[in-house]
């Protein structure tokens, strides 16, 4: 732009039928233009503007990230010199090899992962029953359940917390996947509520007559809903899969009551970071020299071997959550 | 018939919430309200309940030291971080909205903390102080707060700068969810609007604000509640640690729990209120 801008300059100062006058008048204009812009077009220092609001929030968001990825690289020296702040002086791994051991990372991930993942299958199965139920058909007291439903949103889970731990030690849950696989699978699992409005929109948009043709056709509803609806829904599928697995994956307040207060296997990376410390010191005695101290840059790195495996799925499928949402019309029209 | 048979379907169809509901939902509030009036004690033979009447919510109040602080400061910390994280979060979807090269990129990191940002790695990074922007000294700001505000106010917001990066990584969901209806925004409005010798300030206030106006509400409730229910929320652990607590136990735990329900039920009146209240002048 600036370049076609320069050659547009010159060519008004070559132009000999015009006096200097009217050439520094027109050069005058043509440096607005292209500073405050005119009409639609946004101005250079407009886009100036733009460009370095975005970079510093940009750079502001992704300083923790960076934070602790250099420092996760930094020695003990590198730790306690102050002159070294950005680039550690040598590539340094060993805080990596520690951390791995402290979190266990094996059966760690296993866990995350078998907990996100099932849960999170059955709870958009069971959001997709049951927002195609509120959208589709109208019933008595249609609008009550669905205003509880809401309300079951906002109540802080913290009441329903005791009497559900309760019963779920009573049933034996408690220590299992079971603990976070039933409430799923009943609607209620981690912001089922976000999930059912969410297929509730998208089945709300898809156009009544498909579904009306089906019938006259001999479709049952069941059919309706495995033939039609579910294959128009997969935007709707994808966006609520991915956000359901990262949330289950980042929960652990609750895996944390069920899965911590009685004896079981399952552990997850997140529980795993939380007592890192602890951990450690099993792990790694301190002795009075003091090598053996836990230090800042291992536990930055305990939290970036904790967060890669999302940030990994996250640089792959990025287009899917960030564009999805537009797909799903949570906005409503 | 058609009618009947659709009530059918329709209630087949939430069943499996349905049946959630009552035994996930419903049953255990009635259950954790009786809670809430008894006095429970764990003996060799089960729990035992002594009926306390409303004395749990007068003891929240009166016994525990750290419930109305822990309040106190979450609700001041919770009111003025919910306007800061929309307006923000509108702030940048609008920049965004802009056409910028790179629109992807930045989509990208924005939204990255919602996929990051989980209780132990927030605490780990607050932990190392990597959670305030380096470039401000902390002293100073504090010096200028206390100067011009008084003390309590000029923590809370003295805070707020200290944490401004997890303050701000809050506001994921919310840019998308902003972005996703200014692009929904008829181009011919502000055109329209233009040729009337709207200005873009105008534009703003007359056209974007009022297209976005439920989605502002759908951003602020969603903003109080993951706040309510965030891993660093004080009154949460609160909960939790008397929960298992010998001599307080599930009744006193319980009767905090609602009472914590109430002053959120207390901020999303706010919200509503605050919204009605705007209607009339727009429109």
């Amino acid at each position: 732009m600036s370049a076609k801008n320069a050659t547009s300059v010159v060519t008004v100062l070559k132009n000999d039928t015009l006096n200097t006058k009217q050439k520094m008048r027109l050069i005058k204009l043509r440096m607005e233009h292209f500073f405050l812009g005119f009409n639609d077009r946004k101005g250079f220092l407009m886009q100036l503007v733009i460009y370095l609001l975005l970079l510093g929030i940009g750079f502001v968001y992704l300083y923790p990230i960076l934070y602790m990825f250099v420092t996760s690289m930094k020695s003990l020296s590198d730790l306690l010199d102050s002159a070294i702040n950005w680039i550690p002086s040598s590539l340094y791994l060993s805080n990596y090899k520690q951390a791995y051991e402290v979190l266990n990372v094996r059966p760690a991930l296993l866990g995350s992962l078998q907990i996100a993942l099932f849960p999170t299958l059955l709870q958009v199965a069971v959001a997709s029953l049951v927002g195609y139920g509120f959208a589709r058909f109208e019933f008595p007291l249609k609008k009550f359940w669905f205003a509880l439903m809401i309300i079951s949103f906002i109540i802080p889970p913290q009441i329903t917390m005791m009497p559900t731990y309760r019963l779920f030690s009573t049933l034996g849950l408690t220590g299992s996947l079971l603990a976070f696989i039933v409430p799923a699978s009943l609607g209620q699992g981690l912001n089922s509520t976000i999930f059912i409005l969410i297929f509730y929109q998208f089945f709300k948009q898809t156009p009544r007559s498909l579904y009306e043709a089906a019938e006259v056709d001999g479709a049952s509803q069941f059919t309706n809903f495995f033939k039609i609806a579910i294959p128009m829904a997969v935007p709707a599928f994808i966006v609520s899969f991915l956000f359901s697995f990262v949330w289950y994956w980042n929960e652990t307040y609750l895996t944390s009551l069920y899965l911590t207060s009685s004896s079981t296997d399952i552990t997850t990376i997140l529980l795993q970071l939380q007592s890192f410390s602890q951990n450690y010191e099993t792990l790694y005695p301190a002795t009075e020299a003091g090598p053996n101290k836990i230090n800042e840059g291992i536990k930055m790195a305990g939290t970036m071997v904790s967060i890669l495996p999302l940030l990994i799925t996250y640089f792959f499928l990025q287009r899917y959550f960030v564009e999805s949402v537009d797909n799903t019309g949570i906005t409503g029209e | 018939m058609k009618l009947k048979r659709e009530t059918v379907y329709g209630y087949m169809f939430i069943l499996p919430w349905l049946i959630g509901f009552l035994i996930l939902v419903l049953y255990p509030m009635i259950q954790s309200f009786y809670y809430s009036l008894n006095n429970m004690r764990i003996t060799p033979t089960g729990l035992r309940f002594i009926y306390v009447g409303f004395n749990n919510y007068r003891d929240v109040w009166l016994q525990d030291m750290f419930f109305i602080t822990e309040l106190f400061s979450f609700s001041v910390d919770t009111l003025i971080r919910i306007p800061v994280i929309v307006v923000f979060a509108l702030v940048i979807a609008m920049l965004l909205n802009q056409d910028v090269k790179m629109k992807g990129l930045f989509r990208t990191i924005f939204f990255l903390p919602v996929i990051v940002a989980s209780g132990p790695v927030i605490n780990q990074l607050v932990e190392q102080g990597a959670t305030a922007i380096p470039m401000l000294n902390q002293d100073i700001i504090m010096n200028i707060l206390t100067s011009f505000l008084p003390m309590w106010f000029a923590e809370v917001v003295g805070n707020l700068f200290n944490q401004i990066i997890t303050i701000l990584w809050y506001s994921g969901v919310q840019i998308l969810l902003f972005l996703a209806s200014l692009q929904k925004i008829d181009p011919n409005l502000y055109e329209a609007a233009k040729i009337d010798g709207g200005s873009n300030w105008e534009c703003f206030w007359k056209i974007t604000l009022p297209t976005i106006k439920p989605i502002i509400l759908i951003n602020l409730v969603y903003t109080l509640i993951s706040l309510a229910n965030s891993g660093q929320n004080p009154i949460i652990d609160l909960i939790y640690a008397n929960m298992f607590n010998a001599t307080r136990g599930y009744g006193f735990a319980s009767a905090m729990a609602w009472m914590y329900a109430v002053i959120i039920g207390l901020m999303l009146l706010i919200i509503f209120l605050i919204f009605k209240e705007k209607k009339p002048a727009r429109g």
